[in-house]
């Protein structure tokens, strides 16, 4: 393949969703497209940001709710980061990066955003002085902590607030003290979560009473998810689950065929992973047992009737709903496909929802998807772009030393140099 | 490889070939990829190969022998030969990224076993880029001490962040060495002997030996003059700038309710 185009295809970025912990509204983000439905109000939110139409100028990478549902972050590609709030969808503070933001999560009690930017490093933002009721601030983001030149896909805190998780392509889990003091950074590593044998896409907590700590699951392209004890960094168990749910015979078939685990989720906090794996029409189903500290593959959720490849998942913990999206960003009008499965909650089997028994019904899909009826082979060229984008940006090239000098002459900050020097 | 039988390699309707198992991997572990392996945790470091007298490939038995000495980009190992007799029983290893220059350290510790009986066995060498790699090699608390001698100084301000001593990277050698493990560094650089104190003394977790300590401990002296850059430095009457620094308990542990 030529660079050019390479590069090109890791420019392309997967649709997201994320859902309002008390499922009261639930965003998709599609390229640089950032849209709410308002569950509660049972319409569209418009968003507002007086600084900048559009709020975004490049592909969206990263939405999440505060886990109070006060704030949603989006950030990516163009270097900002936008906190909203949930009350009047305004935009309430922009912050800007040096580089592309891949990762973004709020602090527990919601006084900190913290972003991880391309070069590995991650950034904290103090929210105090951000409010609804006051105009647009502009905050500056100080250093965390940071991963030597490695992009960093995913970050989350832990239920108990204690830790920050900062998960990476180069296989790694690192697991860090939240200090009190996050502005003079986060020194102390309680663990590394080492055991992935490809980069890693997604982490999330699972934990309940008994275990209100948590553990950690992990999901990589090495196909497998793993459940990890955070504190120690030991590695509970390891569920191959491309080939425990039969979609690919042997693990080397399954990192053959690029069953990478695109994300995780886990359902009414944490007994049930739903899990998304490239090129499957649906979701894998796990039970995590907390005491016994084993995943085991419960069941594949099938989504019959068309081609669809969820590109993220989101929940709320208040609902048995699984919200999904599958999209890219270089579809036409920026053309997202929702489906929610529900029934986690009691003992009857989770089903796929229709179209009209989704809550917020057709206006929610309408407003979300940004049309109504989507052509459903645009989805599986989006599955595949999303496939080879993630690939790019994920495994690393070989470049020969012919390939890295053209690099290096080519390289866009260096024109810059030159010319001003 | 897929297929013990011939025949499953072949289609049984066209007797071809069948591509599945004989197209390109999509991709490949970036691990193996790079010019070196990598191990995937500190559990898969292979201490049988480093230190074959203490980890006998016979031997089921747990040997719980660590590594305990680190030498950052060791060069030709000229501080590891010293430290290797200084103390006999204590595990070092340098770390080195480049590929010539670790097997010229191999070969060297190879023909020291061989010429001195019996010493020499504690003392190995790894081909890794040690700004990535530490957490692979070494546990949390597992190191007691790491050296940086006459690393690269990387003078350009936007390339600060290749330097192997770093705010950042403080973290990293916080959490290998045990509280009470000392990191030892040594340039002829000023800017950069100004550096990396800084960055140490500026950490929370580092506080800079006394005078008295730096006089008591033997591995101070060998830092201006056991290694080839060392020597080098040394013969041309260069200043050198040191700073030695002990991790401490960080004492602000209270975490975020
Ligand atoms: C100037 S030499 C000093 C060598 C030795 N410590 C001495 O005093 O003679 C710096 C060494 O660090 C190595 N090095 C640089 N970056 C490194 C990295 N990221 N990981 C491992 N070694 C590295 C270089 O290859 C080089 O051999």
């Amino acid at each position: 393949m030529e660079e050019g185009e390479a590069n090109k295809e890791s420019e392309v970025a997967p649709a997201l969703i994320a859902v309002h912990p008390s499922q009261k509204s639930v965003a998709v983000a599609v390229g640089p497209t950032l849209r709410v439905f308002d569950l509660h109000a049972g319409s569209a939110a418009s968003l507002i940001d007086d600084s900048s139409v559009p709020f975004h100028r490049d592909s969206i990478r990263a939405i999440r709710f505060g886990s109070k549902g006060r704030l949603l972050v989006s950030a990516g590609d163009d270097k900002t980061v936008r906190i909203w709030s949930t009350e009047n969808w305004r935009c309430i503070c922009t912050v800007s990066s040096e580089k592309r933001v891949s990762a973004v999560a709020i602090s527990n009690d919601g006084s900190y955003v913290c972003f991880a930017d391309k070069f590995g490093v991650v950034w904290v933002v103090d929210l105090a002085g951000c409010d609804g009721d006051q105009p647009l601030v502009d905050k500056k983001a100080t250093p965390l902590l940071s991963h030597y030149c490695s992009i960093i896909t995913n970050l989350e805190f832990s239920p108990d607030g204690r830790f920050i998780i900062s998960a990476d392509r180069d296989f790694k889990i690192r697991v860090t003290i939240f200090p009190n003091k996050p502005l003079s950074g986060a020194h102390e590593i309680q663990s590394f979560c080492l055991g992935h044998t490809e980069f890693v896409s997604c982490i999330a907590f699972i934990h309940d009473q008994d275990c209100p700590q948590g553990l950690l699951i992990s999901g990589g392209g090495d196909s497998t998810v793993r459940l990890w004890d955070p504190s120690s960094g030991e590695l509970l168990d390891t569920c191959e689950v491309a080939v425990k749910a039969g979609v690919a015979e042997s693990n080397d078939d399954a990192k053959e065929h690029a069953y990478a685990v695109t994300d995780l989720c886990s359902i009414m906090d944490g007994s049930l992973v739903a899990v998304a794996l490239q090129s499957l029409h649906g979701i894998i189903l796990l039970k995590c047992n907390l005491s016994a500290r084993t995943l085991l593959v419960a069941k594949v959720i099938s989504i019959a009737g068309e081609a669809f490849v969820p590109t993220c998942l989101g929940t709320s913990s208040c609902t048995g709903i699984l919200w999904m999206v599958t999209g890219v960003s270089s579809l036409p009008g920026s053309v997202a496909r929702v489906r929610a499965i529900s029934g986690f909650d009691v003992e009857q089997d989770p089903a796929v929802v229709e179209d009209d028994k989704i809550p917020g019904g057709e206006k929610l899909l309408e407003t979300l998807q940004g049309s109504t009826s989507v052509d459903e082979n645009a989805f599986m060229a989006a599955a595949e772009a999303v496939k080879t984008a993630m690939c790019n940006l994920l495994i690393k090239k070989q470049y020969s030393t012919e390939n890295r000098e053209t690099r290096k002459r080519t390289r866009n900050d260096r024109k810059l140099k030159t010319q001003q020097s | 490889m897929p297929g013990n039988e011939v025949n499953s390699t072949l289609s049984k309707s066209t007797g071809l070939p069948r591509k599945r198992f004989y197209r390109a991997r999509a991709h490949s572990n970036p691990l193996s990829d790079s010019h070196f392996p990598v191990p995937i945790s500190p559990s898969h470091v292979d201490y049988s190969l480093h230190y074959p007298e203490y980890f006998p490939p016979s031997d089921q038995a747990n040997n719980p022998k660590k590594i305990q000495f680190a030498d950052i980009g060791c060069g030709f190992g000229g501080l590891l030969i010293s430290l290797s007799t200084l103390f006999p029983e204590t595990l070092m290893i340098g770390m080195e990224l480049r590929d010539k220059v670790t097997e010229y350290v191999k070969e060297r510790v190879l023909a020291l076993r061989a010429a001195n009986p019996g010493q020499y066995h504690n003392v190995s060498v790894v081909r890794t880029n040690s700004m990535k790699y530490i957490p692979n090699y070494f546990e949390k608390a597992q190191l007691t001490k790491m050296f940086f001698l006459f690393p690269d100084p990387h003078f350009k301000e936007k390339n600060h962040r290749r330097r192997v001593i770093s705010p950042h990277l403080l973290d990293e050698y916080a959490y290998a060495l045990e509280v009470g493990g000392i990191i030892y560094t040594i340039t002829d650089v000023e800017e950069l002997g100004d550096w990396m104190k800084s960055c140490l003394e500026n950490h929370p977790m580092f506080e800079a030996l006394t005078e008295e300590e730096l006089e008591g401990d033997p591995c101070v002296k060998l830092l201006g003059t056991a290694t080839e850059e060392g020597q080098k430095v040394a013969r041309n009457g260069g200043q050198t700038y040191r700073a030695v620094y002990r991790r401490t308990a960080l004492s602000d542990q209270t975490p975020q309710t």
